[in-house]
């Protein structure tokens, strides 16, 4: 009998490391790949023609479902392109308040990437971990926001309100007795800031676990280093953004090269990679969550000391106070208008990109003048990079794809939209 | 406008003259259009002119202008195209309409930037407008067997068929939709000076 060499192997799109619904057609030499083509459009629902048939603010929760994990990122970017489009300027509070919840986000993002990534190389443990860091992120979304996957906090014109003065506490229950919720409740005494600062405080000490875990960890190396080289020039050509190009040694992070909300006014620096393989991403996405902690911990101590306004005060493009409306007819009339006809934009076309955890993500929005889109297009960092997976995968080891995934830090909510 | 964006503005007309059909500053922005027969020259241009330099390509986006504004009379697809410097820190828009609206083709510029291939096939899924030396224009985010172009204006945004599980038959089937349409939010546009103070 003669041994058969060449096979073609479907890898998901139930793969529990595809992460997500990611089918991926294998054509193997052995063991080797030899081409890889990702099948994506899984998860595909349509936003852009859904943005098409609703008013500028109702598409803006759709924006928290493209990259689930980084959802308060993809709104700031929404948010830019369509206040670009109007012409208006935010107050300095709401710009602190979103590049506050930027970086919670980047945290929250980086968290699970760094988890699921381990959990599919071998390592169990890590994202256990990091989802403890991510219980208290998550709780302080729900607490600014409502919600803790999609808050659609970030409204056009500013944030939809400000931060509260009491953190929200645990209650004695059949399931906890009174002490455990008194040690629960232990660091949400205060207001908001001071749970997320008590979290400011601890996270450098979580952060150093997880570099005792991973960095220098044998198999962790054995897996990462040397797989999925992309060469700076290779990663322009191939319109790689975020770490992904910082990985590979190109200096390149939109927050300083084309600042936006408060990211001028902090400080923070800029990791970049050498070698440009999964081991450097790596590095790069973990030095990144310890600068998102020094961010956070600068726009806390601004936000203490500066009170005021969190929306545009132009009431003909942003919902007007509760309470104004009880005494003002004005007032009255502009929220019937901003929720019922919405907004219109002029004539014009806008495109707004942000740093996002994953790279570069930019909303382009055509308006012809009307109360919802014409065309808004996502440019979603992924997509680019997943395209790229043919020519990163080519040569490897079948258990190398994975890393590869891993390190390319995929997810279908954006890149299917 | 800013001294930045002038520059650009003045290295671009020097790089590009004639083959810029159109070129629009807007919100700190610029747009240029160009034919397509220039298309690929102008992009060839953008990418390899050390004083434009724009290395990275950000996006391509296909439009449907059909049902633009009161009445578009322009060409009705068009692909534009989001381009990154790194070295200068700017960027561009390029838009290039295609010549014939009932069968839009327009050259491929993968081999300009690789990065393209999946944007390209996205419009070419979305908007079926075709890449002419592109050399693996498949459907990529619709259904394998999907029929019609989705993002275009005269697709309905409920589509055309559904799909379920028939407990009988033991298999996934497809359908012509039951979703009856329902306008949520209607379309509205003003008629100029609509809302502004009276005198």
């Amino acid at each position: 009998m003669t041994e058969i060499r060449d096979h073609t192997l479907n890898f998901g799109p139930q793969h529990p490391a595809a992460h997500g619904v990611l089918r991926l057609v294998l054509e193997m030499d052995g063991e080797v790949i030899v081409r890889a083509d990702p099948h994506i459009g899984l998860l595909h629902r349509g936003t852009e023609k859904f943005a098409e048939n609703r008013t500028w603010a109702q598409s803006l929760p759709f924006m928290d479902r493209l990259d689930y994990t980084c959802m308060m990122c993809n709104e700031h970017a929404y948010c830019l392109a369509v206040e670009r489009l109007l012409g208006i300027e935010i107050p300095e509070r709401a710009k602190y308040l979103r590049t506050l919840f930027d970086e919670v986000t980047r945290l929250l993002a980086h968290l699970l990437s760094l988890g699921a990534h381990a959990l599919d190389v071998g390592a169990m443990s890590i994202m256990l971990y990091a989802l403890r860091d991510r219980e208290d992120l998550l709780d302080v979304c729900e607490a600014a926001a409502g919600a803790r996957m999609h808050p659609a906090y970030y409204r056009i014109g500013g944030v939809s309100r400000d931060l509260p003065e009491q953190m929200p506490q645990y209650r004695e229950s059949k399931w906890k007795n009174a002490a455990t919720v008194k040690k629960f409740n232990e660091n949400r005494q205060g207001s908001l800031l001071d749970f997320l600062e008590d979290f400011t405080n601890r996270f450098p000490k979580h952060h150093a676990e997880y570099h005792t875990l991973l960095t220098d960890n044998r198999i962790w190396k054995q897996r990462l280093v040397n797989i999925g080289v992309v060469s700076p020039e290779r990663a322009k050509q191939l319109g790689f953004t975020g770490a992904m190009l910082r990985g590979s040694g190109v200096e390149w992070d939109l927050r300083k090269k084309q600042p936006y909300a408060a990211y001028d006014k902090v400080d923070f620096d800029v990791p970049v990679g050498v070698h440009g393989d999964s081991y450097d991403r790596y590095l790069v996405r973990m030095e990144e969550m310890f600068q998102a902690n020094r961010i956070i911990k600068q726009c806390i101590a601004w936000l203490r000391t500066h009170p005021g306004a969190v929306m545009a005060e132009n009431h003909k493009v942003t919902p007007p106070r509760r309470a104004d409306m009880k005494s003002n007819m004005e007032s009255l009339i502009h929220h019937f208008k901003y929720f019922s006809e919405g907004v219109h934009i002029p004539q014009g076309e806008a495109y707004a990109a942000v740093e996002h955890p994953k790279g570069e993500f930019g909303i382009y929005a055509i308006s012809d003048g009307a109360n919802m889109p014409y065309r808004l297009k996502i440019r979603s960092p992924g997509f680019a990079h997943l395209a790229a997976m043919d020519e990163m995968a080519r040569g490897h080891m079948l258990a190398d794809v994975v890393t590869i995934i891993g390190s390319q830090d995929i997810v279908f909510g954006e890149i299917d939209r | 406008m800013s001294a930045k964006l002038e520059t650009l503005e003045n290295r671009l007309r020097a790089t590009l003259g004639a083959r810029i059909a159109r070129f629009v500053v807007a919100l700190g922005e610029i747009t240029i259009e160009t034919k397509v027969a220039d298309y690929v020259e102008t992009m060839r241009l953008l990418r390899d002119t050390p004083e434009l330099d724009f290395d990275l390509l950000v996006d391509l986006c296909g439009v449907d202008y059909s049902t633009y504004g009161d009445g578009w009379t322009g060409r009705r697809y068009a692909a534009v195209t989001h381009l990154l410097s790194l070295a200068h820190n700017w960027r561009v828009r390029v838009r290039v309409f295609a010549e014939a609206d009932d069968f839009p083709v327009l050259p491929s510029i993968v081999p300009i930037w690789n990065s393209v291939n999946w944007y390209e096939r996205e419009a070419f899924d979305l908007f079926g407008i075709l890449f002419e030396g592109h050399t693996d224009l498949r459907r990529i985010l619709t259904d394998y067997n999907f029929v019609g172009h989705p993002l275009c204006k005269d697709f309905p945004l409920a589509g055309h068929m559904e799909m379920r599980y028939d407990e009988k038959e033991g298999r996934v089937v497809y359908q012509p939709v039951s979703i009856v349409p329902r306008e949520v939010a209607p379309r509205v546009r003003h008629e100029p000076g609509y809302g502004e103070a009276h005198d």
